[in-house]
């Protein structure tokens, strides 16, 4: 490793710790920016709505406040509540006391992660061969009317195809279920049946995430490929007579794929906030859905620490992108 | 005359392309849609219960009813605008705030650029929905006015990098360089030399803003934080998964709005894709 490559990664890792210093930090000042006592407020809206017929207000209220400590000096709040994130204690359900919130975010994590992780890959890979495809001289017409479609499918939300997905596929040809990550009466087990159960039902979510995202990587792709395809390392393989595909795949998309890598990065954000809204059409038993229930029960925690979850692992996903780069640029790794 | 006969020229170089027509064009039918509509149609026809529930398309309901009793194409007609209206006003103050800061930080460089530019790169990478929960579920009287800048309050960093990066380019520019030797001051050069040439990127960054405003917007009243009583497409949608419309098979409950919100976007994009070429004709010759 050299010194170059240290201090790149010491950057990436600084901006890492500022970005979940500054989500906390928001998390923590904005409930308190606005009039009122969060706790109060928060149990208020939630006798009025009816969210807690079945809870002992008083034990939430005195838990809160022993716990928040809403009575000491902000600094002192501000400090406490970075020492419970420390030892990963984000609060309990107001809805479901008492149940930990870092109990129910374990619970929803694996299935969030995998949705994404596997939705967006297949976006990610499938339309930048398509983009690379067809920004290729040779590319036929029938390749070509590609384009306005992938123009279409990146304007629209990809919450939005979620529910046109549901009612075609799921309502009306009943191909796949229309809500939730297994069937109700399923027993989580290691096997076949749940595999398959669970991939039903991840089928059309994914799908939504994907189709949502394929436009943005092909005409990205497509317009880096147009611009390295203009350099002259490409003339000179060519005048060195390399294969087409050899060109195609070693000199073409190779560069270009390093910006895609930094679209990324910078894109994630928004994937993540509409992944959220498609796990919502869906039902689906991830970060999403639980943000909504408790948004639908006024479960102030829950709310704040999936909002938490959401931002702290972006960030990390963000410094693990920053982590390969320098595997495919060899002029960073210098 | 003289505009036309420019406008001529344009789009004969082909500067004014095919895709910036068709895009103005779709937002301008939106627009007119939202303008002309409410002269047709009897707003009390919006309101839960004012005609009979459950009714596919048809002669008498043009678009149908909602399961609360509430005429479809009358509130089309009227939550269209309202969706528009946040945008608008969140592109306009997203853009105003990012230019404003994207000049600061650009112009002045040193401490304030660096302030500027780490929080706007923190804030670029998290997922704005996150952020923009928490600010929204901690609003007790919401209306669209509020929801307008609760999104804005997140859409200026796009704009910030853009106008910072090009007063960076445009101040070592050696027309600059005359207008500082000419003795011209700080503020005139910012705002007679760079202000001027920072235009096509402000408008480009404009319909940017105002579509990713949308995007939040109905992002948010699809998760139920928007302004409930008020009509507008993301409630719409808020109020078709609460009656499970979809499962239901009441298509013509969210099928509309999505198409209008669709035609939104589009209109948007081939808007921006457009402008691309009138403000670089080097992509236009290609």
């Amino acid at each position: 490793m050299s010194r170059e490559l240290v201090r790149y990664l010491l950057t990436r890792f600084g901006q890492l710790l500022l970005i979940v210093f500054v989500a906390v930090s928001i998390n923590f000042i904005i409930p308190r920016l606005l009039p009122g006592d969060p706790v109060q407020t928060a149990l208020a809206r939630l006798q009025a709505t009816g969210g807690a017929q079945n809870v002992d207000i008083q034990a939430v209220s005195a838990a809160y406040r022993a716990k928040y400590g809403l009575d000491a000096p902000v600094i002192e709040q501000y400090f406490n509540y970075w020492l419970d994130l420390f030892r990963l204690d984000l609060g309990v359900s107001f809805a479901n006391f008492p149940e930990k919130v870092s109990t129910m975010i374990g619970n929803a994590l694996p299935w969030s992660v995998s949705l994404l992780a596997v939705a967006t890959l297949i976006a990610f890979a499938t339309g930048s061969l398509l983009g690379a495809r067809l920004a290729w001289p040779t590319a036929g017409r029938g390749i070509k009317a590609f384009v306005p479609l992938m123009m279409i499918l990146t304007s629209i939300p990809f919450y939005l195809l979620a529910i046109i997905l549901i009612y075609f596929f799921a309502v009306v040809l009943k191909w796949f279920p229309p809500a939730g990550g297994v069937d109700t009466t399923r027993i989580m087990r290691f096997d076949w049946a749940t595999t398959e159960d669970v991939l039903k039902h991840a089928f059309l979510p994914c799908l939504a995430i994907v189709l949502g995202n394929i436009g943005f990587w092909a005409l990205g792709m497509r317009s880096q490929m147009v611009s390295v395809l203009g350099e002259d390392y490409i003339t000179f393989a060519e005048a060195k007579g390399l294969h087409p595909r050899r060109i195609f795949v070693w000199y073409g998309m190779r560069n270009a794929l390093l910006a895609q890598i930094t679209a990324l990065a910078l894109s994630l954000g928004s994937v993540v906030s509409g992944a959220v809204l498609v796990e919502v059409i869906f039902n689906y038993p991830g970060l999403g859905s639980l943000l909504y229930v408790a948004i639908r029960g006024q479960d102030y925690f829950v709310i704040q620490g999936v909002v938490l979850m959401l931002i702290v692992s972006l960030a990390v996903l963000l410094f693990l992108v920053d982590l390969i780069y320098p595997l495919l640029d060899p002029r960073i790794r210098r | 005359m003289s505009f036309l006969t420019s406008l001529r020229r344009n789009y004969e170089q082909g500067r004014i392309s095919g895709v910036l027509l068709l895009g103005l064009g779709i937002l301008l039918a939106i627009v007119l849609f939202s303008a002309i509509g409410p002269m047709f149609v009897d707003a009390v026809n919006a309101q839960v219960g004012a005609v009979r529930p459950r009714k596919p398309p048809g002669a008498e309901y043009f678009l149908g009813t909602d399961s609360q009793g509430r005429d479809m194409w009358t509130l089309l007609i009227y939550a269209t605008p309202n969706t528009l209206k946040m945008g608008l006003i969140a592109g306009f103050i997203g853009v105003g705030v990012g230019t404003a800061l994207g000049l600061i930080a650009g112009h002045f460089g040193g401490i304030v650029d660096a302030v500027i530019r780490v929080i706007s790169d923190a804030l670029l990478t998290v997922p704005a929905i996150a952020i923009l929960v928490i600010i929204a579920g901690n609003i007790d009287r919401m209306n669209t006015v509020i929801m307008a800048l609760v999104v804005a309050s997140l859409g200026w960093m796009f704009t910030t990098r853009t106008v910072r990066a090009q007063v960076l380019t445009i101040r070592e520019k050696s027309y600059v360089e005359v207008a500082r030797v000419n003795g011209e001051s700080q503020w005139e050069i910012l705002f007679t030399e760079i202000m001027p040439n920072l235009m096509p990127y402000i408008v480009a960054s404009f319909v940017g803003t105002v579509s990713g405003s949308i995007l939040a917007v109905i992002g948010l009243e699809a998760l139920g934080l928007g302004a409930l009583d008020e009509m507008t497409l993301g409630n719409t949608i808020y109020w078709s998964q609460q009656s499970s419309a979809v499962l239901r098979g009441y298509w013509w409950w969210w099928g509309p709005p999505i198409v209008v919100i669709a035609l939104i976007f589009i209109g948007l994009f081939l808007t921006s894709v457009g402008f691309d070429r009138f403000a670089n004709p080097k992509l236009a010759r290609r």
